[in-house]
C-alpha cells in the first residue's frame, strides 16, 4: 500500500516545508500531498485549520508556494500533488494556475470543493497539461453517483474515510469496507484512504481493501509546537520523520 | 467559469436553473461529503413547492404564528422631515421574533420534518437567525445548534440569551474574525459529520445551491405582500424599492416580486463601514470581485490569491464577506444597483427614527432607512419610496448605548 502523507505549505515557513518533502521523500513517502492555505476551509479540522492559520498568518503567498516546489520537485521522484480550494484557484485563474503547476512539477491536483458535477471543464483543462484531478468519493455518496463521478477519473480515487471533517480519529468506520469494495466494482484506479487515519494499525486494516493510505492532520499535528517554540526544529523534524517511517512500514508491509 | 450564460442584459425572474446558477453566478462548490444532501434537499424542496398541504401549513403558521401579513405603513414625519418623496416601511420589525428571518426558518423548519431529519444546525450573526431558528425548532420540538462568533456573541447578548431560553444550543466560533463567516465554516464542519440526521438551516441566500433559491423563495413573502399592499394603498407600485444587503435575504425576497416590473427601482444598501479601504466595510458588490466562498460562486471580499478578506461593520448582521450569487446576478445585468451607507449615518438614523416615527429600527434595517432618506431629498413629493424595514433595534441597545456613551 502507498503511503501518502500530507503537509501544509508555509507551515511554519517554505523551507522548513520543502526541507520536510525531501525527509518524508526519504522516510518512504510514494506521494506526497501538499496544502495550499485557505482562509475558510470548511471540509478541515482544527488541526488542518490552524496550519493554514499559522502559515496565511506568517503572510505566505500562493506564487511563492510554487516556486518552492519549482525547486524541491526536481530533487526528488515522489510525485507531488496540490491539494487546493478552488476559491483560490478561481481567483488566480482556472487556466494561470494549472499552468503553474504543471511547470512547479505538480502531478495533479485535489480540489475538495470541485464536486464532480462542476469539474468537467476544469478536468479538461487539468488533462491538457499532462495533470490528474483527483475524484472524491464520500461515505455519503450514493453508488450511482460515484459512477459518475468516477467515468472519467484518472490518477487514484481520494476515498473519505468517515464523513466528517479532516482530523485523527480512533479506529475505522464500519462502512469503509463495504465502500471501498463497492469502488473496486467501478473503476481500476487505484483507492487511497483518507481523513481520519493516523495510526498503523488502521492502516494495517486497509490490507486487501485500498492501495494507499493519506495522512494529514496526524503529519501536521508535529509542526503546533514550532509556532511557540521554533528553536524545536531539529527535534520536531526527527519526531516527524520517525513517525512517518512507522506508517511508512504498515503500508508498506500490508501490500 | 466560461460555460454559463452570457450575464448582460435584462435580468430574469426565471433563476436559478437546474444547477443552481443566476446567469453565471450560484452552482455548487462544495465537499462531496455534502453534496448528496444538497441534492435530496432540492428534491424535496420541489416537491413541498407543489404541494398545497405543505403551502397551507406555511401559510397558516405566518399568520398565526408570525404575524403576517405586516402592514406596509407611511412613515409620515420622516417623509415630512425629508421633503420629498413619501417614505414608507414594510413592517418586518413586527413579525414574531422581531425580523424577517422567521420567514425563512418557518419554511425551513417544515422541510427539515418533511425529509425526516431530527436535529437542526444554523449560523447566525446579528442573532436574528439564530432567534428565528431557536423559535422554529421550540415549536416543533427540534433539537438545535447555532454557531455564532465571539464576537457578535459580545454584540448581541439578548439574543444569545433569547436562543437559550428557547432551548437552544449556542456554540461560540472563536476562529478567524469571530463573526457570521466564521459561524457558517463552523456549521459547514458540524454538517459535514452530521449530515444523515441534521438538516442546516442556513439563514440567508448564501451557500450552495439550492439555499439561495429556498431562502429567497420562503422571503418572498415579504415583496408579495408589499407590492399588493401598494397597489391597495397608493393605487399603484412604488418608484423605488430598498433594502440593506447583508448576505442578502430579506433584500433578496423584498426585490424578487418586482423583478419583472421594469417600472420600479430596485436599490440594495451594503454596509460602509468606517471607510472604503479594504478591512473598513463590508461592501462585497462595490468593492469585491467575482469568486467562491461558502459554497457559492458570487461577489467576495478576497485578496489576490482568494483569501477571504476581514470586513467590518457596525452591524453584526451585514458583517459579511460574501453576498448571494443572486445579488451579484442582478448587479451584473443593472436590475439592482447597490450602494453603501456608514457606521455612523446608520447609527444616527436609528436614533432619529425612533424619535420621528416611534420606531426603534434594527441596526441592519437603519442603513436601508438612510439610504430612503438621502434618496427621498433628491425625489418629488409625488413619488414613493418602500424600504424593508427588517427588523426592530431591540437587541442592539447595547451596542447603541455603548457606541454613544450612555448607559443602559
Ligand atoms: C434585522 C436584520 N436585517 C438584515 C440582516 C441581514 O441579513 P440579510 O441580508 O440576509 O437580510 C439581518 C441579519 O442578521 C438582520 O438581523
Amino acid at each position: 500500500m502507498a503511503f501518502m502523507p500530507f503537509l501544509t505549505a508555509g507551515d511554519p515557513n517554505l523551507a522548513v516545508t520543502t526541507r520536510l518533502i525531501e525527509e518524508l521523500s526519504s522516510a518512504g513517502a510514494d506521494l506526497i500531498e501538499i496544502g495550499f492555505p485557505y482562509s475558510d476551509p470548511i471540509a478541515d479540522g482544527p488541526v488542518i485549520q490552524s496550519s493554514y492559520t499559522r502559515a496565511l498568518g506568517a503572510r505566505l503567498h500562493i506564487p511563492e508556494i510554487f516556486v518552492a516546489i519549482g525547486a524541491v520537485a526536481k530533487k526528488i521522484r515522489t510525485p507531488l500533488v496540490a491539494m487546493v480550494s478552488y476559491a483560490i484557484i478561481f481567483r488566480i485563474g482556472n487556466e494561470a494556475f494549472v499552468k503553474l503547476a504543471a511547470e512547479s512539477g505538480f502531478a495533479g491536483l485535489i480540489v475538495p470543493d470541485l464536486p464532480g458535477d462542476e469539474a468537467d471543464e476544469f478536468q479538461t483543462l487539468v488533462g491538457s497539461h499532462g495533470l490528474d484531478l483527483i475524484q472524491l468519493v464520500a461515505p455519503t455518496t450514493p453508488a450511482d453517483r460515484s459512477a459518475r463521478i468516477l467515468k472519467n477519473a484518472s490518477g487514484f480515487v481520494y476515498c473519505i474515510a468517515v464523513a466528517g471533517t479532516t482530523g485523527a480519529r480512533e479506529g475505522l468506520a464500519p462502512q469503509l469496507a463495504d465502500m471501498l469494495k463497492t469502488l473496486r466494482t467501478q473503476t481500476t484506479l487505484p483507492l487511497a484512504v483518507g481523513f481520519g487515519l493516523s495510526r498503523p494499525e488502521q492502516v494495517e486494516q486497509l490490507r486487501g481493501l485500498a492501495d494507499g493510505a493519506i495522512v494529514g492532520s496526524a503529519i501536521v499535528r508535529h509542526l503546533e509546537e514550532l509556532s511557540t517554540n521554533p528553536g524545536k526544529l531539529e527535534d520536531v523534524v526527527s519526531r516527524l520523520v520517525q513517525y512517518a517511517r512507522s506508517i511508512a512500514a504498515a503500508a508498506h508491509t500490508s501490500r | 467559469m466560461s460555460s454559463t450564460a452570457v450575464t448582460a442584459g435584462k435580468a430574469s425572474s426565471n433563476v436559478p436553473d437546474a444547477a443552481g446558477r443566476f446567469g453565471e453566478f450560484g452552482r455548487r462548490f462544495v465537499p462531496e461529503t455534502l453534496m448528496h444532501a444538497l441534492e435530496e434537499l432540492t428534491v424535496e424542496y420541489a416537491r413541498a413547492k407543489a404541494d398545497p398541504e405543505f403551502n397551507r401549513r406555511l401559510n397558516e403558521l405566518l399568520r398565526t404564528f408570525v404575524g403576517r401579513p405586516n402592514p406596509l405603513y407611511f412613515a409620515e414625519r420622516l417623509t415630512e422631515m425629508c421633503g420629498g418623496a413619501q417614505i414608507y416601511f414594510k413592517r418586518e420589525d413586527l413579525n414574531h421574533t422581531g425580523a424577517h428571518k422567521i420567514n425563512n426558518t418557518m419554511g425551513q423548519a417544515l422541510l427539515t420534518m418533511r425529509m425526516g431529519k431530527k436535529r437542526v444546525i444554523a449560523e447566525t450573526g446579528a442573532g436574528q437567525h439564530g432567534v428565528a431558528t431557536a423559535t422554529a425548532c421550540a415549536r416543533f420540538g427540534l433539537p438545535c445548534v447555532v454557531y455564532m462568533g465571539e464576537e457578535d456573541i459580545r454584540r448581541q447578548k439578548l439574543n444569545v440569551f433569547i436562543m437559550r431560553t428557547m432551548g437552544a444550543e449556542v456554540r461560540p466560533v472563536t476562529s478567524g474574525s469571530r463573526t457570521l463567516r466564521d459561524a457558517i465554516n463552523e456549521a459547514m464542519r458540524d454538517w459535514m459529520s452530521s449530515v444523515e440526521d441534521t438538516h442546516y438551516i442556513l439563514g440567508s441566500v448564501v451557500g450552495p445551491h439550492p439555499f439561495p433559491m429556498i431562502v429567497r423563495d420562503f422571503q418572498s413573502v415579504i415583496g408579495r405582500e408589499a407590492r399588493e399592499q401598494s397597489l391597495e394603498t397608493i393605487g399603484r407600485l412604488p418608484d423605488e424599492v430598498v433594502a440593506c444587503v447583508g448576505g442578502g435575504s430579506n433584500s433578496a425576497g423584498m426585490f424578487y416580486p418586482f423583478v419583472d416590473d421594469a417600472g420600479v427601482e430596485l436599490t440594495g444598501v451594503e454596509a460602509g463601514g468606517r471607510g472604503d479601504k479594504p478591512g473598513e466595510h463590508a461592501s462585497t458588490l462595490t468593492y469585491g470581485t467575482k469568486g467562491v466562498l461558502h459554497g457559492s460562486y458570487s461577489y467576495v471580499l478576497q485578496d489576490p490569491d482568494g483569501q477571504t478578506m476581514d470586513v467590518h461593520s457596525i452591524s453584526a448582521g451585514l458583517d459579511y464577506p460574501g453576498v448571494g450569487p443572486e445579488h451579484s446576478y442582478w448587479r451584473d445585468t443593472g436590475r439592482v444597483n447597490y450602494v453603501n451607507i456608514r457606521d455612523q449615518h446608520a447609527l444616527d438614523t436609528v436614533q432619529l427614527v425612533a424619535r420621528t416615527e416611534g420606531i426603534l429600527p434594527a441596526l441592519e434595517s437603519s442603513h436601508a432607512i438612510a439610504y430612503a432618506m438621502d434618496r427621498a431629498r433628491q425625489r418629488k413629493p409625488n413619488e414613493v419610496i418602500v424600504v424593508c424595514l427588517s427588523g426592530r433595534g431591540d437587541k442592539d441597545v447595547n451596542e447603541v448605548a455603548r457606541l454613544t456613551g450612555q448607559d443602559l
